[in-house]
């Protein structure tokens, strides 16, 4: 079983803030879902390579050449942006 | 289906514009009810319609597709309209571009009438986690559609459109079509490119249609399929004419069963009778029915439950409430994440963002992530090997048929179990079909029961032509 504070660093690392309630539901959910996946344990995979990309595709490039988007697309991406400033995403201080 | 009305609009039988109000009379009399969809863009709709039919009226050739109405899921975006993927994280978000598929729908005159429900993000098996509104299963309102494409399929099992798009990472377009009683498409991973689909599971997600017959989805599939530019892990295949192969026959297709996997413990006996009468039919048809091995097959669900929240915990970083989607105002920049996050994303969502960064954090990875990226491995090997000896491998959908609203929601695995044949193909990365084999009863009512067949990489044509062929016969 994961502990309070195992869950409680899991949430930090990944951004989301929980209650306690949800701290103890997700200590038992992650906790059951863990134990399902020891069956894998059981499976040798010494010599046996990841997958990379299921069909086998490696490396696509695209074109070497410079594009130049100019306004493309700035209105209706800034449109949704919660808080901006002289068509500028603003954010609170960082430092 | 879409042939038949095809024909219709170019004899000038029916113009689109009456099709499509029609159909929008049907979503008017139902969707209260069934809970299908998100939105309806009935002017757009009617809009192309009118074009539609002036095209017609002046002699013009129409694409198969033109005129006629069609739903996509709301994970696909429309330019200058809403994209919610059923959260509150992106209410009232707006998408700046087409999706590829829109597009190339959009350029052959199909017409979009609205926006279908969905499982949060494509997170779920049920479409309960939609934070809008229920689904209903249109053979008993008190079940599941199952999902996560569950507001699409429904929409086209009770005639509200005439085919609908859906994606695709472990069973959603499959699943709800073995529930609902229709085909559902998952065609192999870069065969339709994933450009403007918001973004689930990256290295499984894949567009497919949900639709009445197979001619249907060989029909939709000839539309939405091929390279772009602009997803780099599309296939560089061009796009065929699917409907071409459909030639009614099956003679002498060699058809795998993998049998242990099958009779594993947790399939209803209905489906297993229903199950073994298909088979039965496939013999009948000419196609030579044999038992397979896929020793790893059974490994294929804790295998995508460790690596689907892994690329969900990276995907759904993005929703910091900076960009984009709703925002909650913190005491600094990090105390705003933590807040938007909490306040966005739902519960499901956040156990997958949870279960994946653990899994991906340091000190576990090589035990989780990359063990499952190896026993992946493995499980691709296994149908190797199996398409040495035959041509496609035929599983049940779904162990279970559709079950009642709250029955799995407090039990995250028992939700998961229900993927167990389905996810196998996108941890391959085959293409795969859910068709109607017939129904089972459960608790008085009769409920559809779908068959699954897996093909080959990007052997679209043999896969599509057996089910049709079983369908027509």
């Amino acid at each position: 079983m994961l502990t309070k504070e195992e869950v409680e660093h899991i949430a930090e690392l990944a951004r989301i803030e929980l209650t306690q309630e949800e701290t103890t539901k997700y200590q038992k959910d992650l906790s059951s879902i863990l134990a399902y996946f020891e069956q894998l344990q059981e499976i040798d995979t010494n010599n046996v390579e990841p997958i990379g990309h299921i069909t086998g595709m490696t490396n696509m490039y695209r074109e070497d050449r410079e594009e130049e988007f100019g306004d493309l697309g700035r209105k209706e991406i800034m449109e949704n942006v919660p808080d901006t400033k002289d068509n500028f995403i603003r954010v609170k201080a960082v430092l | 289906m879409i042939k038949k009305i095809h024909e219709q609009l170019k004899n000038g039988e029916v113009t689109s514009v009456d099709l499509v109000k029609g159909y929008l009379g049907v979503i008017k009399e139902k969707d209260q009810l069934l809970g299908a969809f998100l939105s309806v863009r009935e002017e757009q709709a009617l809009r192309t319609a009118e074009l539609v039919d002036e095209k017609i009226t002046q002699g013009h050739e129409i694409e198969m597709l033109e005129g006629i109405p069609f739903a996509a899921k709301d994970n696909m975006n429309v330019a200058g309209e809403e994209v919610t993927c059923a959260s509150k994280a992106l209410e009232g978000y707006k998408a700046p571009y087409d999706a590829t598929v829109i597009a190339r729908l959009k350029e052959m005159g199909a017409v979009l009438v609205g926006k279908t429900n969905m499982d949060e993000f494509a997170m779920g098996a049920s479409t309960e986690t939609s934070a809008y509104k229920k689904t209903k299963n249109p053979h008993d309102t008190s079940r599941v559609p199952g999902g996560s494409s569950g507001g699409s399929t429904v929409a086209v099992a009770s005639g509200e459109v005439v085919w609908a798009l859906g994606s695709d990472t472990g069973g959603s377009i499959r699943q709800p079509a073995g529930f609902c009683g229709i085909v559902g498409l998952k065609p192999t991973y870069g065969r339709v490119s994933r450009y403007g689909l918001i973004a689930m599971a990256s290295s499984c997600d894949q567009i497919g249609p949900l639709t009445n017959t197979v001619e249907d989805a060989a029909i939709v599939l000839s539309a939405i399929s091929g390279e772009d530019k602009m997803d780099a892990t599309s296939a560089q295949s061009p796009a065929k004419d699917y409907t071409k192969f459909l030639t009614g026959e099956m003679s002498g297709v060699r058809i795998g069963v993998p049998r242990a996997f099958v009779d594993a413990e947790g399939v209803d006996a209905g489906i297993r009778e229903r199950f073994e009468q298909a088979v039965e039919k496939f013999r009948g048809l000419g196609a030579r029915v044999e038992d397979i091995e896929l020793p790893y097959a059974k490994y294929a669900l804790p295998v995508y439950y460790i690596i689907i929240p892994s690329e969900v915990s990276s995907n759904m970083a993005r929703f910091d409430g900076i960009r984009f989607g709703l925002s909650v105002s913190g005491e600094n920049v990090t105390d705003g994440y933590f807040k938007t996050r909490a306040a966005g994303l739902g519960a499901e969502v956040k156990r997958r963002v949870m279960l994946g960064t653990y899994a991906l954090s340091a000190g576990y990875y090589d035990a989780y992530y990359k063990k499952a990226q190896k026993v992946r491995s493995l499980i691709r090997r296994d149908f190797e090997e199996a398409y040495k000896k035959v041509d496609l491998v035929l599983t049940p959908t779904s162990p279970e048929v559709a079950f009642p609203f709250g029955s799995k929601t407090e039990d995250p695995l028992k939700m998961y179990l229900s993927d167990i044949f389905t996810v196998t193909a996108n941890m391959a990365g085959v293409p795969a079909i859910s068709f109607p084999i017939g129904t089972s009863k459960d608790n008085g009512v009769d409920l559809p029961v779908g068959g699954q067949l897996m093909g080959k990489w990007f052997d679209e044509e043999n896969l599509l032509r057996v089910a049709d062929a079983y369908e027509r016969n």
